[in-house]
């Protein structure tokens, strides 16, 4: 079982007290209008998918109730960091995943 | 190669079964093929064996980077059917179903096919409603699915739980009486044999790093962990590692890979006539020919290359298995193995051109593709050889993210096998 760092209980607790919520960091569009189709596919179906370092959503549903975002490696399934919503994305390069 | 039968079992029988010859042999690259397939998975070594069998194209190559048969195909629980809701979809996996029916023979190679039958039980009002629109919708599609009361779903699998107060009372079934099981590893090893006799390279071992492409865009061929492979045709069937091989071409796909995971009991008697799934409870359960009760549920909740999962999802699964079958609630499981599923936001397959020139893609099966595999690499066969898509995976093309014309059996379904 994954043990996840909520930013907001300032605690690392079991998964079962999460929810994920997809990938982080991907904004709404300001003006959806004028999107072309290809914009509106990148928003809505386009994701890294990536082998590696990934930057997620995940939501404290059984307990603050808050979501905020996490890095996790998904080869290694361990989490880097976990960081709060509206927080712009820690750079970790050259940082070990926790063990 | 040897072809099996009567005979040649018996001839070996009596020599100990010491003679038998290798099935197919361990290649190294050439240099240049017509086409290279990435991933050695049923869907990949089916493609290439209908490239050779029915296009004439044998210099074709299969590139895997672990075993064959070592991904998804090997590590599925085998259910088949194709009682879908969708025209699109139903065409396909009907067409599956149909070659299903001959493949022992074809290939020569028994896969254990067993149209043991599949029930999906309905818990609730929803159910009910949702899996009678299902068994209308595959009955105007000339798709075998009925309805079963209770007491009906009981007769057909006596295990079942029907007792009014149980915690997920069966209010009635759907039953696909064509669906089934095969064996997966036969599947891929039928295929593999059946590739190589007709001239068909497969390369094991060897990871695809990167696609090439040329200065006008096309493909030129593909980086490898043994060195630069030409070929002007590749098509990608790498399962829950699409988006990371597609991103070497540049392109980027609608997908998201998760870890599904399936379990065995100890073997036991035969005890467990078909197959049962529940969507509600996410929970299904059969009997292999072996004794092992195989079960398996929904995906992880999270995105992962792990091909592991977490316990508790183990936990809520057995946890439905023994309210629904309370006979088993004294099994032992022996083991449990995860496998990694490419998700498209539709729940329906990619299968064919994509952006670049001499670029196809099969992908996006999740947690249903094995059922398909026969109809998946037909059509996907096709399409490379005459670079168009075929009348039965025409709808699924990339080019429907953009559209937004869905197959959306994410919707009709909720979860899918
Ligand atoms: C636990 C579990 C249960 C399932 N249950 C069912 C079920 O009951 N019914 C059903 O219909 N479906 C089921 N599925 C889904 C089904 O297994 C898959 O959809 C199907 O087997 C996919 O076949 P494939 O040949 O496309 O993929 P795979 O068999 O995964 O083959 C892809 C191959 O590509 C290789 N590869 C990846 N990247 C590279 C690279 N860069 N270079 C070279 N090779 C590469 C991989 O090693 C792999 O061998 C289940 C899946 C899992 C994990
Ligand atoms: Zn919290």
């Amino acid at each position: 079982m994954l043990l996840i760092q909520c930013p907001y209980c300032d605690d690392a607790l079991p998964e079962l007290e999460f929810a994920y919520a997809g990938e982080a960091h991907i904004d709404r569009p300001q003006d959806p209008s004028a999107l072309s189709d290809e914009e509106w596919r990148d928003f809505l179906f386009i994701r890294s998918n990536v082998k590696g370092v990934h930057a997620e959503r995940w939501r404290h549903i059984n307990g603050c109730g808050r979501f905020f975002n996490a890095l996790r490696d998904t080869v290694s399934d361990r989490f880097v960091t976990s960081y709060k919503a509206g927080e712009p994305r820690p750079d970790t390069s050259g940082k070990e995943p926790a063990q | 190669m040897t072809h099996f039968s009567a005979m040649s079992l018996l001839k070996n029988a009596i020599s100990g079964h010491k003679n038998w010859p290798e099935q197919w042999p361990d290649k190294q690259p050439k240099d240049e093929y017509d086409v290279i397939i990435v991933g050695a998975g049923g869907h990949g070594l089916g493609a290439a064996y209908y490239l050779a069998k029915e296009h004439g194209i044998t210099n074709v190559a299969v590139i895997e980077k672990g075993w064959l048969g070592g991904g998804n195909t090997g590590r599925n629980t085998t259910i088949i059917r194709s009682n879908y809701l969708y025209d699109e979809s139903a065409r396909l996996f009907d067409h599956a179903l149909d070659l299903w029916e001959n493949l022992s023979t074809e290939l020569n190679y028994n896969v254990m096919y067993s149209k043991r039958g599949v029930m999906m039980l309905a818990h609730n009002v929803h159910d009910v409603q949702s899996f009678q629109r299902h068994i209308h919708a595959n009955r105007l599609n000339d798709v075998d699915n009925r309805w079963l009361t209770p007491k009906e779903a009981k007769a057909f699998c006596p295990p079942l739980n029907i007792s009014p107060d149980a915690r997920y009372p069966v209010m009635g079934a759907a039953l696909q009486q064509r669906a089934g099981t095969a064996r997966h590893d036969a599947v891929a090893w039928g295929y593999a044999r059946a590739a190589a006799k007709r001239g068909v390279d497969i390369i094991q071992n060897c990871p695809v790093i990167s696609i090439r492409r040329g200065a006008d865009g096309a493909v030129e061929g593909v980086e490898t962990g043994k060195g630069f492979i030409k070929a002007r045709k590749v098509a990608v069937s790498a399962a829950g590692h699409t988006s990371v091989v597609m991103d070497s071409a540049g392109v980027r796909m609608p997908l998201e890979s998760y870890p599904l995971q399936a379990l065995v009991s100890e073997p036991i008697k035969p005890v467990f006539p078909c197959v049962v799934m529940s969507n509600t409870v996410h929970a299904y359960i059969s009997q292999s020919d072996k004794g092992e009760l195989v079960i398996g549920s929904g995906t992880d909740q999270y995105t992962s290359y792990s091909q592991r999962g977490g316990l508790p999802l183990i936990e809520h699964t057995v946890a439905a298995i023994c309210e629904v079958f309370p006979i088993f609630n004294r099994m032992r499981m022996l083991r449990k193995w995860g496998g990694i599923v490419d998700v498209t936001p539709d729940r329906s397959a990619i299968l064919g051109k994509t952006p670049v020139r001499g670029l196809y893609v099969n992908c996006g099966w999740g947690t249903g593709g094995f059922k398909a595999t026969p109809g998946a690499a037909h059509t996907l066969a096709w399409t490379v050889a005459k670079d168009e898509p075929h009348p039965i995976n025409a709808p699924f093309t990339l080019e429907r993210f953009t559209t937004g014309r869905l197959i959306d059996e994410a919707a009709a379904a909720a979860v899918a096998h």
